[in-house]
């Protein structure tokens, strides 16, 4: 997977925090139009990677291209610029207490791309229909609303803009497996809809199986495998088997163990 | 009975804890050497954000509807809690002097030294301390949590530059308002010891307006409203950095918000020496 086609390509990424290698030579290569996904264990790199991307963590060396445009050391307003691009779903949804669901929404339009109130508002109480919430909830303000509201308010902000990458930082941690296969479909709705690229983090393997057409592993900072989300159960590596089966044994245990 | 352990280390081994005075130097040497890196480093960020701070002031674009909104928060919601400040601070002022005075016969100076002692110095330390009280912790806890909760990560993801957005108004108004907050506390802290000289002491109503007029000069007021702004400044800026730089979780924001808290306060009264200096010397 690489060449013309590919969307985001990274190259021997590496991050530290002190005397912590938390990055240690990531490559990953996302092509055009279609929906990776990394796996991996808590505290192995995957949200830090997925902020070097997005420039939100400086990558200490290494190169992140986004089509084809390395983004390791661009200036603030080449980033700014850049940043039209993505769209991001997170973790918490980090939606702005302080302003209604609707300006929540309509922020990238207004404060983004310069759009009018009016506009920006219809557009958001469109895409809140799109992703299941009435208008009525426009008005709301985000702590009136439940936390799988809140995860589709904070979809519905990161389509607003209609990006041409998407990423979703663990879209459904935190909610019950109902209202996690909902946010699963919206997921991947809005982004055949949009015809995006999407990048996914996550630890739960039916949002996995139902959101990627590949999936990468990291482990210690490394992408230890890589491969379409068909080849997952028969991949042949016993740390993405131990991984997406939840054993307790097994060579990350092991080594979680040793370290 | 206590067993000896030294017994059990073998010849030459050094233990870890060892409390031989060169190693007890070494560590004291260690640790001042740290703490001044670590002052350094602080340093240098507070100086690179002070920098960014500066360029995104007098670059577009400038959210003016914020900017409004933090001189409501910054400068009328602070008006009850300076005002009072400086009420009783004139007014004890007034007492004070009084009392002292009165040992020598000097009386008749009450005016002049409540007048020049607010509008020089109290009105605008003391609005300073009470607005890092009020406005400096409320700005770090605000934007540390934005930062927990990752308010400010998203707000970059949809092309807003947060300094802008979240630190540019905040300081824009601590700058404006803080010397407005300071002449209506002038105001305020010589009506105190107006109503404590004339009610309480027994001067001449007339007699007390016009020594506090003949003794303030322009420059009285000036140096204080200068200052005010300065340390409106100091309270923003160090509000904003450590919210902005705030700790993971609960923890981290509180941390953020005493430091916000003291480093203001004590930059407010080294500045207010410097800016003293700078006028009066």
């Amino acid at each position: 997977m690489s060449g013309d086609t590919a969307k985001i390509v990274m190259k021997d990424v590496h991050k530290s925090f002190g005397s912590k290698h938390v990055l240690n030579g990531i490559d990953l290569t996302v092509e055009r139009g279609t929906s990776m996904v990394i796996i991996g264990g808590s505290g192995t790199g995957k949200s830090v990677a997925l902020k070097c991307i997005l420039g939100l963590i400086h990558a200490d060396s290494g190169s992140i291209l986004v089509d084809g445009v390395e983004t390791m050391g661009m200036s603030d307003r080449e980033r700014n610029a850049m940043m039209g691009k993505f769209g991001m779903l997170f973790q918490g949804g980090a939606l702005f207490d302080s302003l209604p669901v609707w300006h929540n929404v309509a922020f990238g339009l207004i404060h983004g791309q310069g759009m009018s109130l009016k506009q920006a508002r219809d557009i958001a109480v469109d895409k809140l229909k799109s992703v299941g919430l009435g208008s009525q909830v426009a008005n709301l303000f985000p702590a009136e609303l439940s936390g799988g509201m809140q995860k589709r308010v904070s979809l519905a902000r990161a389509i607003a803009t209609e990006p041409e990458i998407i990423f979703f930082d663990e879209p459904t941690t935190g909610l019950d497996p109902i209202m996690a296969d909902v946010i699963n479909n919206l997921i991947v709705e809005c982004v055949k809809n949009l015809g995006a690229t999407a990048l996914t983090i996550t630890h739960d393997m039916a949002s996995v199986r139902k959101i990627a057409d590949h999936v990468s592993m990291i482990y210690e900072g490394k992408m230890i495998w890589t491969g379409g989300v068909d080849r997952l159960d028969d991949s042949g590596n016993p740390y993405v088997d131990q991984f997406i089966h939840g054993r307790a044994q097994g060579p990350i245990t092991k080594h979680a163990h040793m370290a | 009975m206590a067993k000896d352990s030294s017994k059990n280390i073998p010849i030459g081994h050094t233990p870890k804890s060892s409390f031989h005075p060169v190693t007890i130097v070494l560590d004291m040497c260690q640790g001042a050497g740290r703490s001044l890196l670590d002052l350094a480093d602080s340093i240098g960020r507070l100086g690179l954000f002070t920098g960014k701070v500066l360029a995104a002031c007098v670059t577009p674009p400038l959210y003016l509807k914020h900017i409004l909104r933090q001189f409501m928060n910054i400068g009328f919601y602070s008006l009850a809690v300076v005002g009072m400040t400086a009420l009783f601070s004139g007014m004890v002022l007034a007492l004070q002097s009084y009392t002292g005075f009165s040992r020598f016969n000097a009386e008749g100076a009450v005016a002049s030294v409540v007048v020049l002692s607010i509008t020089r110095e109290l009105a605008p330390v003391l609005a300073g301390l009470m607005v890092a009280g009020r406005i400096g912790a409320s700005i770090a806890a605000e934007i540390g949590t934005m930062r927990v909760t990752e308010q400010i990560d998203a707000l970059t993801t949809l092309s807003v530059n947060p300094i802008k957005y979240l630190v540019v108004p905040r300081v824009m108004a601590g700058v404006i308002m803080m010397p407005i907050l300071v002449l209506i506390a002038d105001i305020i802290g010589v009506m105190g010891g107006y109503l404590v000289g004339v009610h309480v002491l027994g001067f001449s109503a007339s007699g007390y307006i016009t020594q506090t007029w003949d003794f303030v000069e322009p420059i009285d007021v000036i140096s204080g409203l200068v200052k005010a702004g300065v340390f409106g400044f100091i309270v923003t800026l160090l509000g904003c950095y450590n919210g902005y730089n705030s700790g993971r979780g609960a923890q981290g924001v509180g941390a953020a918000t005493t430091n916000a808290v003291v480093s203001a306060s004590i930059l407010i009264l080294i500045f207010n020496y410097f800016l003293t200096q700078a006028f009066f010397s």
